[in-house]
């Protein structure tokens, strides 16, 4: 593979194969728990930390992390109680919070930084540092879904039982969507918001009908994130392509046909077999 | 014990009722009278305005072992990636350990939840996803998963409201079984169906009005004069059919295993 003699390629590569990991196991909590709102509003809003990174100063990585985190848990204190009719807030929150890192950017002297990287990343000049740190996060996401999965699970499956058995659900709900800032953060840094969010809900997506539990679930949707990932970035080296943009249409293109292999296949004849 | 939401609308007043040792009550009353409102007070989910609710001594909600709930909505999250086994196992949350961490190991667990699965006829659909299930099955599952703390009452909201008349009576019959050990609280709007099977039966229409199993024996009309018209109709036909559609529904059973 002449691919990966280049190590901005290798890096790449790493970057999207880490990216698909963490993504297929928040996304498929998102998916569950129906908050893909929710987690696009984190994402959209986390600009605004990026922004005042630049107009203050300070180190991007731990502003953008600090103002995602607060819009994040605005956003879950509003939705905790009324998960169904929260979606106004969280558009209202979305905006501005993107419309406030624009404005910062805007009066900031000197260079603007280009939004284009923000949405849609800069996967093929991740530093080998900007790895490390999501090897770390990674590790740490995994750990702590694995040890909790079980309350994870409760709240996720039947919300009012979890609560019955005496789970703290809002904690819990609070530290999935604390979790959920820090993923979405973490990784607009090297893919950008928008592919954050396509690989948040495409692969668990199309992996919630087949799997039979939530671990099957979030395997199976890092497996497809990182077969799509290595595709788009293929697709993106060989025809000089934008590789975020590369990777989302491989995701959205295999999405669509087996959505559409779906329905046909719904529609065909088949033999009737008897009940039992 | 009164009741309402916002402190407006008074949806319970003048409440007293207690349940019984292996008592099986049918909850029965109009749509908006109140009777899952009862339940989840009874529950801890919402307190009282005025009175108190006893659950064997204590606050609701402190024990909450005790009570096996069965919610009336078991069509949530359909396409959940879980087997029916999985949402059994749930019901060892809350039984020690950190954060709802069951104590209990989880080899023991699923060797419970088999054997509950078992007990209700579903030890085949086990490993089967939740949303394969039929309506029926998945009450079931969801009674297997409220007993696995081996409760003192179990309490169902409308559970016949998904199930088909034949597969009403099976249900019925299983019901009548687990009332050996548990106390049981079905709140329904169809008291004829669960005519032969309860033993009380409280009508619940903003007010409640307590029938003991005496009473239901006596069948005087004055006994349901409170409920709805509806209800009493209903009343009617079972004081005349009450011993026949016992038994018929339970030939039904036999013939269709």
């Amino acid at each position: 593979m002449e691919i990966l003699k280049y190590e901005f390629m290798r890096h790449a590569l790493a970057a999207g194969l880490l990216t698909s990991i963490i993504c297929g196991i928040m996304g498929t909590l998102v998916v569950v728990n129906r908050i893909v709102f929710l987690s696009g509003g984190i994402a959209h809003a986390a600009y605004g930390g990026i922004g005042m990174a630049f107009y203050f100063n300070w180190p991007v990585i731990p502003s953008t992390m600090g103002f995602s985190l607060g819009a994040s848990l605005v956003m879950a204190a509003v939705t905790l109680n009324n998960r169904q009719r929260a979606d106004t807030v969280i558009g209202v929150i979305w905006a501005v919070g993107m419309a406030f890192g624009i404005i910062l950017v805007d009066l900031t002297p000197g260079y603007n930084v280009d939004l284009m990287s923000y949405l849609f990343g800069s996967i093929l000049t991740v530093p080998g540092s900007d790895l490390i740190i999501m090897g770390v996060i990674g590790a740490l996401i995994l750990f702590l879904v694995v040890f909790f999965y079980k309350e994870l699970m409760a709240i996720s499956y039947d919300e009012e039982f979890a609560g019955l058995r005496g789970l703290p659900v809002r904690g819990i709900y609070f530290f999935l969507i604390a979790m959920l800032g820090f993923t979405v953060v973490m990784v607009i840094q090297v893919v950008g918001l928008i592919m954050v969010i396509a690989l948040l809900t495409i692969p668990p997506f199309m992996m919630e009908k087949y799997a039979r539990s939530l671990g099957t679930m979030m395997a199976g949707s890092s497996l497809l994130g990182a077969c799509f990932t290595m595709a788009g970035l293929y697709l993106s080296y060989r025809f000089d392509l934008t590789s975020g943009a590369a990777i989302i249409m491989v995701a959205g293109t295999v999405f669509l046909v087996t959505l559409g292999v779906e329905k046909i296949w719904s529609f065909m004849p088949r033999t009737v077999q008897p009940e039992n | 014990m009164d009741f309402s939401y916002n402190g407006e609308d008074v949806v319970l007043s003048d409440i007293n009722l207690t349940i019984r040792e292996h008592d099986f009550m049918a909850v029965i009353g109009p749509n908006g009278g109140g009777k899952s409102t009862l339940i989840r007070l009874v529950l801890g989910l919402l307190k009282p305005d005025k009175g108190q609710i006893r659950v064997l001594g204590e606050r609701p909600g402190k024990l909450t072992q005790a009570l096996g709930y069965v919610p009336q909505n078991v069509h949530i999250n359909d396409h959940f990636p879980i087997t029916a086994l999985d949402v059994v196992l749930m019901g060892c949350l809350g039984t020690g350990g950190h954060l709802g961490q069951s104590r209990r190991t989880r080899k023991e667990c699923e060797k419970d939840g088999l054997a509950t699965l078992e007990r209700l006829g579903m030890a085949e659909h086990a490993h089967k996803k939740i949303g394969e299930l039929s309506g029926g099955q998945r009450q079931r599952v969801f009674i297997a998963r409220a007993l696995m703390t081996r409760p003192r009452l179990l309490l169902l909201d409308e559970p016949t409201a998904g199930i088909d008349s034949g597969g009403r009576a099976d249900f019925l019959n299983l019901l009548k079984t687990l009332n050996k050990d548990v106390a049981i609280v079905v709140v329904t709007h169809d008291l004829f169906a669960v005519s032969g099977y309860v033993k009380s039966v409280a009508c619940v229409n903003h007010r409640l009005h307590y029938h003991s199993q005496e009473e239901i024996e006596g069948q005087t009309l004055e006994t349901m004069y409170a409920c709805t018209v509806e209800d009493v109709c209903r009343v009617q036909v079972l004081a005349q059919g009450l011993p026949g559609a016992g038994l018929k529904k339970r030939g039904d059973a036999d013939g269709n295993p």
